[in-house]
């Protein structure tokens, strides 16, 4: 047998069906669902007299719209969020899905809630009417978004028309300085590869600064390959990842652990299996990074300065231009120079307690800058509760952020968490466009520990200046 | 779904690249539980200023391409998240076309179950379509599905590929779920395989 991919064995084991085109049905182990971009799929199920194929792999968890203040147990204010959230109560109910609603402790992020609760494991396939939900693929789990039509698609045959797409390998060789995290990983990468470097791709990323990651580093690494235009990205499943999920709520225990155990340490790419791309960085070349523009890809180490538009080319040097002037910033300023007014710490890319422990690390008896608007978002209720055990939430309030409840808050503001024309943010999440945090806002894409820093300093910071 | 006929239209230039959903649908949007009626506030962050007045400068703005059917847009179009809201405007404010040099994959999926024709062609032929898109109302293009083929207001003619099976579904307005439930037989006998080999799943 010719060796294979990662990729290429979790494919095969779940192709139902292939048409002499290579046009396959894909059979789908795990269906995230979130308030948003189902509404329209329950719909058209209704209209058409279907049944949902398998509820009992299906979960869904409100988080986009949810307001992140202590309020929200007297309900949602804004009539249009309310309308979404009440659908999804609705259709979790009518088609007797797995649900865990706002005000259930294990509420959180579509993409934080699966993996905590032992919905993702290793070698599934995993989708959701979300693009973040690569993030799966830190478990070995083929995952990816999917559009409204292909959630209908799911919920009714529980497979997706699919071709399968190309393989790609990003080895991150070596060890990682101090203050370098995934969250600068994945922005590296993105820088090195654009942002439609991806495209067509599944990336596999390997190598010893990723074997060296938590759970939650792979999952930071993961979410962001889209980003970089991939379908998916995966991390084959290790000691790390099966320690990671044992004993979680849905993960097979008894002789089922046992037995899925075995197929689970198949999971890894065969010695001389193909790849039709391969990217490597060092490790130790890898910098605390922040971006400058408004694309992922507009990525420098923070010792670096604003670039010049012309030092690009083609389409890039007219987009560069106007992300600079969006983001108020001048060519060449020094990045350590740009002030910011407010910090967002959460999202799907690293809302999880490792990202909290991380700032708070740095934050730990110092104060905000004065007038600082910071926030910590924890990615769900349990995390939440897990940080209050450890006493980080105390050192966050100590520092003068704010302590919320879990949601997707300020990385789309679909809810109340927004930003003022104008206001400028350290963020953890994964998106620099224009407007993605509010019309007008600016945002600059960092890791836990250096969003910390900006807060502390009120300005983009080389973390390890304090530590 | 309608069937895809032959579009014969205002194409609009739109060279920007790395153009995302975000850009095509702000999130302010995304709270409808509806697919009908966001044409109205497609690409709504650069079409209207913040009093909510038209922005001239914005090119479906101009008296020239108020009537645009096929856009022709930079490198990367609709990246970042998987919103279906970005087509369904796309289709609501009347474009049936998309031509770039390459799209983020899941906008590019998105398009095909609305109706909506992603082309993807080399460079070199989309300058020749993005100066002709240059010309306002009086360069109409003509999109042929059913030959591949794209015609300039001058006559060159382009061709382009699509997958056979998108290019069927989009000529015939086939709906994905009724054609994968006729192989719902198939789905029954992966699910009891599946079942015996990974019970946990």
């Amino acid at each position: 047998m010719s060796p294979k991919t990662l990729y290429d064995k979790i494919w095969d084991a779940h192709v139902a069906h292939e048409a002499d085109d290579g046009t396959c049905l894909l059979y789908i182990d795990r269906h995230l669902v979130h308030e948003v971009t189902s509404p329209q799929a329950f719909e058209g199920l209704r209209m058409a007299g279907r049944k949902v194929r398998a509820p009992e792999k299906t979960i869904a968890v409100p988080d986009h719209n949810v307001p992140t203040t202590a309020d929200r147990v007297n309900g949602i204010e804004n009539p249009e969020s309310r309308i979404q959230v009440e659908a999804l109560d609705k259709n979790a109910k009518d088609f007797g899905i797995h649900y865990y609603p706002v005000n259930d402790v294990r509420q959180g992020i579509v993409h934080i809630v699966g993996p905590e609760q032992g919905w993702t494991l290793p070698g599934m396939t995993v989708v959701c009417g979300d693009s973040h939900t690569a993030t799966h693929g830190a478990f070995g789990a083929l995952a990816h978004g999917i559009g409204t039509s292909e959630v209908e698609h799911v919920l009714a045959t529980q497979t997706l028309i699919q071709k399968k797409s190309k393989n790609m390998k990003v080895e991150i060789t070596g060890k990682l300085q101090p203050g370098v995290t995934a969250k600068d990983i994945t922005l590296a990468v993105i820088g090195e590869t654009g942002t439609a470097g991806g495209t067509g791709y599944v990336i596999e990323y390997c190598g010893e600064a990723i074997r060296d990651l938590s759970m939650e580093g792979r999952m930071t690494v993961c979410n962001m390959a889209i980003e970089g235009g991939a379908r998916a990205g995966l991390i084959a499943p290790d000691e790390t990842t099966f320690e990671y999920v044992k004993g979680r709520p849905h993960a097979p225990k008894g002789a089922q652990w046992e037995a899925a155990m075995d197929w689970w340490k198949t999971l890894f790419t065969d010695e001389g299996a193909h790849f039709d791309k391969v990217i490597t960085l060092r490790g130790e070349d890898i910098a605390p990074v922040v971006t400058w523009g408004t694309s992922p890809e507009d990525v420098l180490p923070i010792t670096a300065s604003v670039p010049h538009p012309e030092d690009f080319e083609g389409g890039k040097v007219d987009a560069a231009r106007r992300s600079i002037e969006y983001m108020g910033l001048e060519a060449g300023q020094k990045l350590s120079d740009v002030e910011i007014d407010t910090v967002f710490i959460g999202s799907c890319t690293n809302g999880r307690i490792e990202d909290l422990r991380a700032a708070a690390e740095i934050l730990k008896g110092k104060k905000i800058k004065d007038g600082m608007r910071a926030m910590v978002v924890p990615g769900s209720g349990l995390v939440r509760a897990q940080a209050e055990e450890e006493g980080l939430a105390e050192i966050f309030k100590d520092a003068g952020f704010e302590w919320r409840l879990a949601g997707c808050s300020m990385c789309l503001a679909m809810n109340p968490d927004q930003l003022q024309p104008g206001e400028r943010c350290a963020a953890t999440s994964n998106r620099n466009f224009e407007g993605r945090q509010g019309r007008g806002g600016r945002t600059h894409l960092l890791s836990p520990a250096m969003a910390a820093a900006a807060a502390i300093t009120g300005r983009l910071t080389d973390v390890r200046e304090l530590m | 779904m309608e069937k895809f006929e032959k579009v014969h239209g205002v194409a609009a230039p739109m060279p920007l690249i790395n153009i995302d959903t975000d850009m095509i649908i702000p999130k302010v949007h995304l709270k409808t539980i509806k697919r009908s009626g966001l044409g109205v506030v497609l690409f709504d962050e650069m079409r209207y200023h913040d009093d909510g007045q038209e922005n001239e400068e914005f090119v479906l703005n101009k008296p020239a391409y108020r009537q645009t059917e096929i856009l022709v847009a930079g490198d990367n179009f609709g990246c970042g998240s998987s919103r279906e809201h970005a087509p369904w405007a796309i289709k609501d404010f009347g474009i049936k076309v998309v031509i770039s040099t390459s799209f983020a994959d899941i906008f590019f999926n998105n398009c095909f179950k609305n109706g909506i024709l992603p082309i993807v062609v080399e460079e070199e032929h989309h300058a020749v379509l993005m100066e002709d898109a240059h010309k306002g109302e009086n360069a109409r293009m003509t999109v042929h599905l059913e030959d591949q083929k794209i015609t300039t207001s001058d006559g060159v003619e382009i061709e382009f590929e699509i997958d056979p099976h998108r290019k069927h579904c989009l000529l015939n307005g086939l709906d994905d779920i009724g054609l994968t439930m006729e192989k719902d037989h198939h789905i029954d006998k992966f699910e009891d395989h599946a079942n015996q080999a990974r019970p946990w799943v």
